[in-house]
């Protein structure tokens, strides 16, 4: 299996991806460059964190015209798995592969702290051999989530939010919620599962030198999928 | 030709930066502030179009690009310079 991982002028958590996939998944992985039009043949794809664009307009609003994007439409639609982590979140809600729109934290500060997830869907693709909470580091402005109520009960009824925000003993509550997203949203998948978009970081919790290393769970979650057959193209 | 786009955040969705806005102003003693919303203004100009095809193209950009509709509204307003 190989992984592709997107560079964006602006994105700079590229290479942590790269490093947890070759070096702690043990798999093959590529950068994949904006202006590059094909995927080169990769089975999965990586929007890493950053700022693209320098966030001009809106965060994401601008690297979703980059070239790859169409490529990336179409193998998401095909059935491809794709992670969005963080900047790569908001650029999947401004091109249309997820619902919603990540806003300005509630309280307006740029967050940086480890945060406790639930894992609110573990038959998920991304999510599939996740133990019941992992951390993950968050490191952002603009990561409360937001959608129309609507969209949110979709989300809910459907079993597409994939992390919610969480104390340390698990428990979903409002002051475990860094940012104000509604329903302590951390991240969410498409309607058919292989899209996953999340504000925290799973690669930088990867190994024991930076923590529990239980975010290398969400990459060894989608190549077990992929291996047996469960997503991909 | 100027075009420009005002855009707001959606009634209904949450405005932090208004919210703090309010605060500073009624902390200034402008007690009669209500609700405080913040938005951006973005002007575009443009050549060789009329009053009307400026509008619509203007509104296509902003549907495009400028405001994300999820939470944002917008206008759009043409005037000659």
């Amino acid at each position: 299996m190989r992984f592709g991982v997107v560079t964006f002028p602006g994105s700079n958590c590229d290479h942590d991806a790269y490093h947890v996939i070759k070096h702690v998944v043990h798999r093959d992985v590529e950068f994949l460059w904006h202006k590059d039009t094909d995927l080169s043949g990769v089975d999965a794809v990586i929007l890493p964190g950053g700022f693209s664009y320098g966030d001009s307009l809106r965060c994401g609003a601008i690297a979703r015209f980059s070239p790859i994007m169409e490529s990336i439409k179409d193998f998401a639609n095909a059935g491809g798995p794709v992670i969005g982590i963080c900047n790569g979140f908001q650029v999947l809600t401004e091109a249309g592969l997820l619902p919603g729109a990540l806003l300005r934290n509630q309280g307006l500060t740029f967050i940086c702290e480890d945060a406790w997830l639930s894992v609110d869907n573990g038959h998920l693709p991304w999510t599939g051999h996740c133990p019941e909470e992992i951390v993950a580091p968050i490191a952002h402005h603009d990561g409360c989530y937001f959608a129309d109520d609507e969209t949110l009960a979709r989300l809910e009824g459907e079993g597409r939010v994939a992390f919610r925000y969480c104390d340390r003993n698990g428990n979903v509550t409002p002051e475990a919620n860094p940012n104000g997203s509604l329903n302590n949203i951390a991240g969410i998948v498409n309607e058919r599962g292989n899209v996953l978009g999340m504000m925290p970081h799973p690669e930088r919790n990867a190994e024991a030198e930076l923590g529990d290393a239980s975010g290398a769970w969400v990459f060894r979650s989608v190549v077990r999928s992929f291996l047996e057959g469960e997503v991909g193209r | 030709m100027r075009i420009r786009v005002h855009v707001t955040p959606r009634v209904g969705v949450l405005d932090p930066q208004g919210k703090a806005v309010a605060g500073g102003l009624k902390s200034l003693g402008f007690n009669e502030v209500g609700e405080v919303r913040v938005g951006k203004v973005i002007d575009v100009t443009v050549e060789g179009l009329s009053e009307e095809q400026a509008l619509e193209r203007g509104r296509a950009m902003a549907k495009q690009l400028l405001a994300n509709e999820v939470v944002e509204d917008f206008d759009v307003h043409v005037s000659a310079n």
